[in-house]
């Protein structure tokens, strides 16, 4: 027994060291905000959705070993980490969504539409209704992102099955096809009823065009309109090696946050958004040079980003909780990027931009980073090997900031302590 | 001509290992244009999106001629790789010749963890001949 007394020291001191490391649940936050790792080993939880009493709802890429694709969070006991986690459903996705007792779903063809009990119990975890059914989901961005607007008309994210719409995609030297055919079921936002049962792409309409693969987005009650993120094209350097060098690859195009009205259209794939020039650069594979520029009728970003880092996560902060600054602004989980390669990767964070009555106002800055689980200032060079990746975003009853990672499957809850 | 056998011998094996590291050399260089992008540095891949190649069963198994089909052809089966799938679609190489297959899969397969055979031009040829 009394040899035992180091070891029991020993596992105290690592124990000790452990926690230490994991306060704030590894994340490095501004000054007064914490965090904890509400759950982990989920399963790949793409995107989330709070109800009003607290419940979290994730969505899984692919089901997890459970075989469940839908998870139902709880922290009965408040202690910020969920204690009762359990699942249905068993097609993947990404998109989720609750307005009151509604639960909105999507595998990468279908949105459907579960309802919820007085707890915020799923009421027909095997029976919901299918809202939209018959969506285009090729080999390649295929995931269906949602949100609503105060209408009840839902918001879906159809991406384009394709890079550039090149005559055969991803291969040097293959044309952009003119006009781009992918543009008639996909690379833009559909709308849809959030109400009727069985819609098809005849029963909804195209919304907004040219947006090559968005995965966040979401809708701002206070200009009353949607906002999303594109994922900007890849491999500038691979196909135009002549035009565009590794370095250069690494910061073309842009990612691109954009307002949308309906009929609106954001160029792609005939222009990409240089972030040098601040202007719309004509695409290489129709004609473009680096230089000239296109897309005269297309949008202008309403704020842009650093080049690959993937954003799939965005949410208008409506809560009471976080600073002044904080309210109305939109918060942006960064997925982080792999097509900066053979240079370091960027991302792999949770962005803020302040906005003013719907308008930006003032700079993006870095809101929450660290995911990586590398040290402070080292860069992701092996994406493999990153611990977390942002990927969803919701707000709790109580102004919390919920974001869901993808890689290791966790949720992490941010709070503000006053 | 006894004591020229040394040499005679020595000449060839210096041969074969420049060959041989004249192969990875080459094979690097097309990995680092055309693959690397998705594959990574580190061969790791990028999760969900890109596979592996380094620690990949299929990449260091026995079936050459799915692997010369891959990158002559593209690829986007969604089939699980090792239990994984990947979202992107992977280029095809159509004007690669059998002798860059040979260098480029050779490179991949003794890289990074991966340690198995090199690949003949004799074995792309094979493969190609099977379809
Ligand atoms: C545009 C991105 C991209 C490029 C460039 C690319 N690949 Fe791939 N590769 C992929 C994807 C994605 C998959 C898996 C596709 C799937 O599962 O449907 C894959 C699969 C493979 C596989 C099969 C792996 C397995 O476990 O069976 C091999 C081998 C491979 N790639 C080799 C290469 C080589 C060699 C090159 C360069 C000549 C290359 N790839 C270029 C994206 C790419």
């Amino acid at each position: 027994m009394k040899n035992l007394k180091p070891i029991f020291l020993f596992v105290v001191v690592i124990l000790a060291l452990n926690l230490n490391a994991q306060s704030n649940a590894g994340l490095k936050l501004p000054e007064g905000f914490k965090a904890t790792l509400f759950a982990d080993t989920i399963g790949s939880a793409r995107h989330i959705a709070v109800t009003k009493s607290g419940v979290v709802f994730a969505k899984l890429m692919y089901p997890n070993k459970a075989g469940k694709s839908i998870i139902r969070l709880e922290d009965a006991n408040k202690d910020g980490i969920a204690d009762k986690i359990n699942g249905w459903a068993n097609y993947g996705g990404t998109g989720i969504f609750v307005k009151g007792k509604d639960l909105y779903a999507t595998s990468d063809n279908d949105v459907y539409l579960y309802q919820l009990n007085d707890n915020d119990e799923v009421v027909n975890p095997s029976s919901p209704k299918t809202i939209v059914k018959g969506l285009i989901a090729k080999n390649q961005h295929a995931s269906k992102s949602i949100t609503l607007d105060g209408d009840n008309n839902v918001y879906v994210n159809i991406g384009a099955y394709s890079n550039a719409c090149q005559e055969k995609d991803r291969t040097a030297g293959s044309k952009g096809m003119m006009p781009c055919p992918i543009l008639d079921s996909a690379g833009g936002i559909w709308k849809f009823s959030g109400t009727k049962e069985n819609q098809v792409y005849g029963d909804g309409k195209r919304y907004a065009t040219g947006l090559r693969n968005v995965v966040g987005l979401d809708w701002n009650t206070q200009s009353n309109s949607l906002f999303v993120m594109q994922h900007g094209r890849d491999q500038l350097n691979s196909f135009y090696p002549t035009l565009y060098n590794d370095a250069q690859n690494a910061e073309l195009p842009a990612e691109t946050m954009y307002e949308l009205h309906e009929g609106d259209n954001a160029g792609w794939p005939y222009v990409y958004f240089d972030p040098y020039q601040k202007k719309k650069i004509l695409a290489p594979e129709y004609g473009g040079d680096g230089k000239k520029e296109g897309g005269e009728n297309a949008l202008n970003p309403t704020v842009f980003f650093p080049a690959h880092m993937a954003p799939n996560g965005l949410l208008f902060y409506t809560g009471d909780q976080f600073p002044a600054k904080y309210k109305n602004g939109a918060f942006i989980a960064f997925h982080g990027s792999w097509n900066r390669a053979p240079l370091p990767q960027e991302g792999y964070f949770v962005a803020f931009v302040p906005f003013k009555n719907g308008k930006p106002n003032g700079e993006w800055e870095i809101f929450a980073n660290g995911f990586s689980g590398l040290a402070d200032g080292e860069k992701v060079t092996n994406v493999r090997k990153v611990k977390s990746r942002p990927c969803g975003l919701a707000q709790g009853p109580d102004g919390s900031l919920y974001v869901s990672d993808d890689a290791r499957g966790s949720i992490f809850k941010i709070s503000y302590a006053k | 001509m006894a004591k020229q056998l040394p040499i005679l011998f020595l000449s060839v094996l210096f041969f074969t290992v420049s060959v041989n590291a004249q192969d990875l050399v080459k094979g690097k260089k097309i990995y680092e244009t055309r693959c690397l992008a998705c594959h990574q540095a580190d061969g790791g891949g990028v999760p969900n999106m890109n596979a592996p190649l380094d620690g990949s069963s299929n990449v260091v198994g026995n079936n050459i001629a799915r692997l010369v089909k891959i990158i002559k052809g593209g690829y986007s089966e969604k089939i699980a790789l090792d239990g994984y799938y990947y979202n992107n679609v992977m280029t095809a190489n159509p004007d690669l010749k059998e002798e860059d297959i040979a260098n480029v899969l050779s490179y991949v397969r003794t890289s990074w963890s991966n340690k198995a055979s090199k690949v003949t031009v004799a074995q792309v040829q094979a493969a190609q001949r099977k379809k």
